[in-house]
């Protein structure tokens, strides 16, 4: 369990039996991700933010950054199944060594934690190109953003996704 | 006159043209129709109901309606999260029983080609044989214990066994007077209302196929069959057409029978024949 | 045998010439459950989900990935590759149940 606790210490916040349960956000004993071993160096900080701004702060480092048209997020008006919305992401990118896209975050701003995925890239993936399938809670925005190896960031518009109950599901 | 008045009337209000050649959708729960003539008729409605679908793409079931869903099955269809169940179900296939013999030995050809044909009445067992039912049949023959139905591995070969007829037209035989009573049964389940909400099958997937209930598009009984097993989001796992029933059955309120029941083996044969024309695809993909 | 969860498949081109850029897409059975919800006895379902998803190239980092509980059960990624040599892709699937999977594919780059 000790070991457990220290691995998850990495992000440099103290190693004191008390910092666990803000780590997970008050919830260590109602959320297994809290008891579970997070794989070392997942950002169970980001992860666990509860809010968007939150969420932005503590991955993006900043909550208000300027959509660009080169951020593209491609996902459905309506979702046939929120459980299983297909996304997909493509930035405008040479992804050559001088100029390329590092890091790339997926939103949905209401989730109950609302950063989705975090993309960490290398100028040899030619395209920064993602397609996943994510979990919408409800109705709700989905949005995209980039940093380049340059250290710029830029946002996608946000998406609406309209996620509805199903009337024949069971 | 009466008649001609009594389907202009309901007619109007289900949508189907006020003819008095028009086939109604109840019409087609009539246990005196033969199994060709059930065919000939349901084929005539859905036509009647939406004359531009082309015949083949009612395999697409909900899907064919919204070009919308279409597309966000299309995408989910670039890599199905159904094929990692197909690839368990070939390992399972290939695997041989503890005599050394492999499911292979039980079937045609293989296996190839087999599914397109089942539901089957054997005539032996006065019963009607689906492809779970035959998959336990040959392990039983080869000294092995039968799997139970819904399991994992159950479901894992039932997949891998359709998916080789895929590409195939269902192709169910009605044929004698034991697989025509069998059939009979299968239609009057399908057309009997049941539970709390008071729905038959027919109610919804032949009175009100491509329209909306709440925000979900009505399946069309044609073309049903020819999909399952299917990968659902709903489930997030493949599983077969009589877990879907069941399912069916739950949402109407009605309590489920267990796999593989007596009613759900006719319905199933009822089903599938009514699917005969529209090529097998294995594992689908819906919501 | 069909536990319903690991068994990743890779599907990508087997041959490219330099430069191409071709698409990688992959799928791995897990249940990402999110630990929000109650199974039928009303018992909390603990969360169950791969975090991260690690690509290399002949062992060159090429792609990491971290992932929540937002992410569909039976996760698909697809994502692209520059084709510059030969050699093989590797993915790496963990969980935070301490599963581990790893899927392979070759490319042949002429």
């Amino acid at each position: 369990m000790k070991k457990t606790i220290q691995r998850r210490q990495f992000l440099g916040t103290s190693l004191v039996a008390g910092a666990a349960v803000t780590l997970a956000g008050g919830t260590l004993l109602r959320s297994g991700a809290a008891l579970a071993d997070n794989v070392a160096g997942w950002p169970a900080k980001a992860f666990d933010a509860k809010a968007l701004d939150q969420a932005m702060a503590a991955s993006v480092g900043k909550s208000n950054v300027p959509v660009s048209p080169k951020v593209k997020l491609t996902a459905p008006t309506i979702a046939e199944n929120g459980g299983a919305v297909p996304v997909t992401i493509e930035i405008d990118s040479p992804m050559t060594a001088d100029d390329y896209v590092s890091t790339v975050w997926l939103f949905v701003d209401h989730n109950p934690t609302p950063l989705a995925s975090q993309f960490d890239l290398t100028p040899a993936l030619g395209a920064a190109y993602f397609q996943q399938r994510i979990k919408m809670a409800k109705t709700d925005n989905v949005r995209v953003i980039a940093k380049t190896n340059k250290g710029e960031l830029m946002a996608s518009a946000p998406r609406e996704v309209k996620v509805t109950i199903g009337g024949c599901g069971g | 006159m009466k008649q001609w008045f009594l389907t202009l009337s309901l007619g109007a209000l289900v949508g189907v043209a006020g003819s008095a050649q028009a086939v109604n959708w109840w019409d087609i729960g009539n246990l005196k129709t033969s199994p060709a003539q059930t065919l000939k008729e349901s084929h005539e409605l859905f036509k009647q109901q939406h004359p531009d679908l082309p015949f083949d793409k009612y395999a697409l079931g909900a899907y064919a309606f919204s070009p919308e869903l279409y597309s966000q099955y299309q995408e989910a269809m670039q890599f199905n999260p159904g094929d990692l169940t197909l690839s368990t179900g070939k390992a399972l296939w290939d695997k041989p029983f503890k005599n050394g013999k492999t499911y292979a030995s039980c079937y045609p050809d293989g296996g190839k080609g087999v599914a397109a044909h089942y539901p089957m009445y054997d005539s032996k067992t006065h019963e009607v044989e689906t492809i779970g039912t035959s998959i336990n049949a040959c392990r039983v023959a080869n000294g092995e214990a039968p799997l139970k139905y819904g399991s994992a591995d159950m479901i894992a070969l039932q997949t891998y066994l359709t998916s080789l007829s895929n590409g195939m037209p269902v192709a169910v035989k009605v044929d004698g007077p034991g697989a025509t009573k069998a059939f009979q049964e299968g239609k009057a389940y399908y057309f009997m209302k049941r539970g709390q909400l008071g729905f038959s099958c027919a109610s919804c997937h032949m009175a009100y196929d491509g329209k909306y209930l709440r925000d979900q598009i009505i399946s069309p009984a044609q073309g049903e069959t020819a999909h399952f097993p299917t990968y659902r989001a709903a489930w997030s796992a493949v599983n077969t057409l009589q877990k879907r029933i069941q399912g069916c059955n739950k949402n109407v309120g009605a309590q489920p029978q267990p796999l593989e029941s007596k009613d759900y083996r006719n319905v199933e044969y009822f089903m599938a024949y009514l699917s005969n024309g529209i090529k097998i695809n294995v594992p689908g993909y819906r919501p | 045998m069909a536990d319903n969860i690991g068994n990743p498949m890779i599907r990508m081109a087997n041959s490219a010439k330099k430069g191409e850029v071709v698409e990688v897409r992959s799928l791995i059975m897990n249940p990402m459950t999110t630990g929000l919800t109650k199974d039928k006895e009303g018992k909390p379902i603990p969360a169950h989900f791969i975090q991260t998803v690690s690509v290399t190239f002949d062992n060159a980092k090429l792609l990491d990935i971290d992932w929540s509980t937002a992410v569909s059960a039976n996760p698909y990624l697809a994502f692209k590759m520059r084709a510059e040599k030969s050699g093989t892709l590797k993915m790496v699937w963990k969980d935070n149940q301490n599963g581990v999977w790893s899927a392979e594919s070759k490319l042949t780059v002429s």
